[in-house]
């Protein structure tokens, strides 16, 4: 059964200054999915989660070209008002670092209660009792005390939860996960994720988790996008990419992971770096540290092929 | 043979307001000539103040550390000058500790300079061979570290940890803060002058995966004390101690059904550490014994362990 999707970015195009960054990615999510959206630093998963909200820098940041569709509607064309509505009440954002986003200088719990007030309810004391209510739900423990503590008394997995509730109190649609755990421990991230899933599985809300944890993905998201110099490389059910990955970055990435290896063998390296913006080279960007190039791949950007299941853009693929 | 034995290592930092952090509690360790050791453990558990105090870049607050049979604990910095040349560190961010003004011909040579070994030009030499050595180009030496990227400076760093010749080198998260496909390149890197120079490693690293593909044998760390030890794969498949299997089950790993228990709670702070074991508040198996009293590290038929769930 096919559900049309919740966000659609179609043939998107962001540039900084004069260098391409994004150079047309297209992706959907549908109701109630989670999609991961892998790749390494640079490849431009932030820049990308931020056009959905349109939160980019602009200047130095300018969309060239595209599409991005929430529900029907154009987030391109939409304004400040309209953008505020969007952001409040059906799309929310959490980022890596929570420190950032949160204000030091008021409580938790008054953070939370401020985006109740602002969209939920006028009542302040209805507000403050949701604001507990979530930190409960998202997992803190003696969520009274902890509404009133202030975001540098929390530890880092504390101040996450704390994201995620802010997150949750306009009842998103979509959640947009940026690296949320990347500089969490690994028990804590474990605790991180499932709370996400969790959350996923209750309230219906879509996920669009960003990392460069290939792990992550594979165990949490029904489907991911792989992206490499600002494209969409490879887009598959998770299950699939990773036992049957078409595209020769993707295939690269998986059989170069410690965890892939046994110990003490060396690793099939991938040679070279990964191109920063205004150095990609022309055809396929990967082309330069791929061992299965083809004449082609140095000069003419790959086609989208496969199906809408699996699709790639590869000249070579396996 | 045993190149340097940790024997109690202590650390006690002082925080403002007379706080104090026990950050390391009786750490006893010892790495073979030629061997990998890994460290792994979650944020604040000790590593680095283990990397650091053992080659008292920090000053520990007690205990030995025996390199090649002499306590270096003791000794006063003009002593312990010689003994750097042959005990170096490479930190996670290559960045900060590589001095942006100087060419990366200087920041590689400077160890040898230092120490006054060579002439100039033997230095130069020595700092070409180098850059082979680390698969960095021969004009990299006229450039500055920012010119390169993050595991190009990773490749810098270890050519200058490496200039002196050392038989012990302390890599605190080296590889943590890379890309997957550098990061494999330069494990590779590290792996390979391992053996060729026959090099011991203390392996410190947050990533459970990175270690067992590099260590030999490897400690597991808990609010600054070492739980569990011993051969990386008996370790890694039969993990003993309740917080490396929790530790292990945590990993999301590729093509794998996640972890049905998840850890609850976070590590507790150092400066206020739980009674008993410290790991008592999170541990499925906790038991009465645990909260009030202490198990030691203890060798057992598999390693060792400090848990009460294994004969004390
Ligand atoms: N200079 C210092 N003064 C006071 N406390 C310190 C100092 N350095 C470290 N600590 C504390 O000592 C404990 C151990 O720190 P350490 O840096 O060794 O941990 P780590 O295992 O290396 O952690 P990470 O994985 O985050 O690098 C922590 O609780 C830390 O906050
Ligand atoms: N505000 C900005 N100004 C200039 N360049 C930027 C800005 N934000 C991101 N970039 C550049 O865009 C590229 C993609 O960045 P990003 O989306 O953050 O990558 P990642 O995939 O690591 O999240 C990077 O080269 C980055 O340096
Ligand atoms: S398009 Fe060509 S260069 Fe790019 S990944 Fe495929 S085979 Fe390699
Ligand atoms: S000593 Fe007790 S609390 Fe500590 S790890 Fe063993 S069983 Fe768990
Ligand atoms: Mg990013
Ligand atoms: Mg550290």
């Amino acid at each position: 059964m096919t559900q049309s999707p919740l966000l659609t970015i179609d043939d998107l195009w962001i540039d900084v200054g004069s260098r391409p960054v994004i150079e047309g990615v297209s992706l959907s999510i549908k109701p109630g999915e989670m999609l991961g959206l892998v790749g390494e630093s640079g490849c431009g998963k932030s820049v990308t989660a931020l056009s959905i909200m349109r939160l980019l820098a602009e200047p130095p940041m300018h969309i060239r070209q595209g599409a991005i569709h929430y529900d029907g509607q154009d987030i391109l064309a939409m304004s400040n008002l309209e953008l505020e509505q969007l952001r409040g009440n059906q799309i929310a954002m959490i980022f890596q670092e929570p420190m950032t986003s949160l204000n030091p200088v008021f409580t938790i719990g008054d953070q939370i209660a401020e985006v109740v007030l602002l969209h939920k309810t006028s009542d302040r004391a209805k507000a403050a009792r949701r604001a507990v209510e979530l930190l409960d739900r998202v997992g803190i423990p003696a969520p009274e005390k902890a509404a009133q503590k202030f975001p540098h008394e929390m530890s880092g997995g504390q101040r996450q939860r704390a994201m995620i509730a802010i997150a949750l109190a306009c009842d998103p649609q979509l959640l947009i996960a940026d690296e949320p755990t990347t500089a969490l421990d690994v028990t804590v991230q474990a605790q991180i994720l499932e709370l996400i899933e969790d959350l996923r599985g209750e309230m219906g809300m879509a996920v669009l988790l960003i990392t460069h944890d290939l792990g992550v993905v594979s165990q949490y998201c029904g489907r991911v996008a792989v992206m490499y110099g600002g494209r969409v490389v490879e887009e598959a059910p998770a299950d699939e990419l990773f036992t049957n990955p078409r595209h020769r970055y993707t295939e690269a990435l998986l059989r170069t992971i410690p965890a892939a290896n046994p110990p003490g063998v060396e690793l099939p390296a991938i040679p070279g770096t990964v191109p920063p913006p205004g150095a990609r080279p022309n055809g396929c960007a990967f082309h330069p540290r791929c061992s299965f190039c083809l004449d082609i791949c140095t000069e003419e950007m790959p086609e989208l092929t496969g199906d809408d299941h699996h699709r790639l853009r590869c000249w070579n693929a396996a | 043979m045993t190149l340097l034995e940790i024997k109690n290592l202590s650390k006690i930092y002082h925080g403002k307001n007379g706080a104090k952090v026990q950050a390391l509690s009786d750490v006893s360790l010892d790495i073979a000539a030629g061997e990998v050791v890994g460290v792994v453990g979650e944020s604040g558990c000790g590593k680095s103040t283990l990397g650091r105090s053992l080659l008292r870049l920090i000053e520990p607050s007690g205990g030995q550390v025996l390199f090649e049979g002499q306590d270096i604990v003791p000794l006063k910095k003009s002593a312990l000058k010689p003994m750097r040349r042959d005990l170096q560190i490479i930190f996670q961010d290559p960045f900060g500790s590589l001095n942006p003004r100087h060419k990366v011909g200087k920041v590689i040579g400077e160890p040898l300079e230092v120490h006054g070994i060579g002439t100039k030009q033997q230095r130069q030499e020595k700092v070409r061979e180098l850059l082979d050595l680390v698969g960095l180009p021969q004009n990299a030496i006229d450039r500055h570290p920012h010119e390169f990227s993050g595991g190009q400076r990773q490749r810098i760093a270890i050519a200058r940890a490496l200039a002196l010749d050392p038989k012990l080198i302390v890599a605190d998260e080296a590889v943590s803060a890379l890309d997957v496909s550098i990061q494999s390149q330069i494990i590779n890197l590290i792996a390979k002058l391992q053996k060729q120079l026959n090099i011991s490693i203390l392996f410190i690293s947050h990533d459970l995966s990175v270690i067992r593909h590099v260590s030999d044998r490897i400690a597991i760390m808990y609010l600054g004390r070492i739980v569990e030890m011993g051969e990386t794969e008996e370790v890694m498949q039969n993990p003993q101690h309740p917080y490396t299997q929790s530790l292990l089950s945590a990993i999301p790993r590729v093509g794998e059904k996640r972890a049905r228990t998840v850890l609850a709670g976070e590590v507790p702070d150092p400066a206020n550490p739980p009674s008993g074991c410290a790991f008592h508040t999170r541990c499925p198996k906790v038991m009465d014994v645990c909260k009030q009293t202490r198990p030691e590290l203890k060798a057992q038929t598999q390693g060792a362990v400090a848990c009460h769930l294994f004969p004390q």
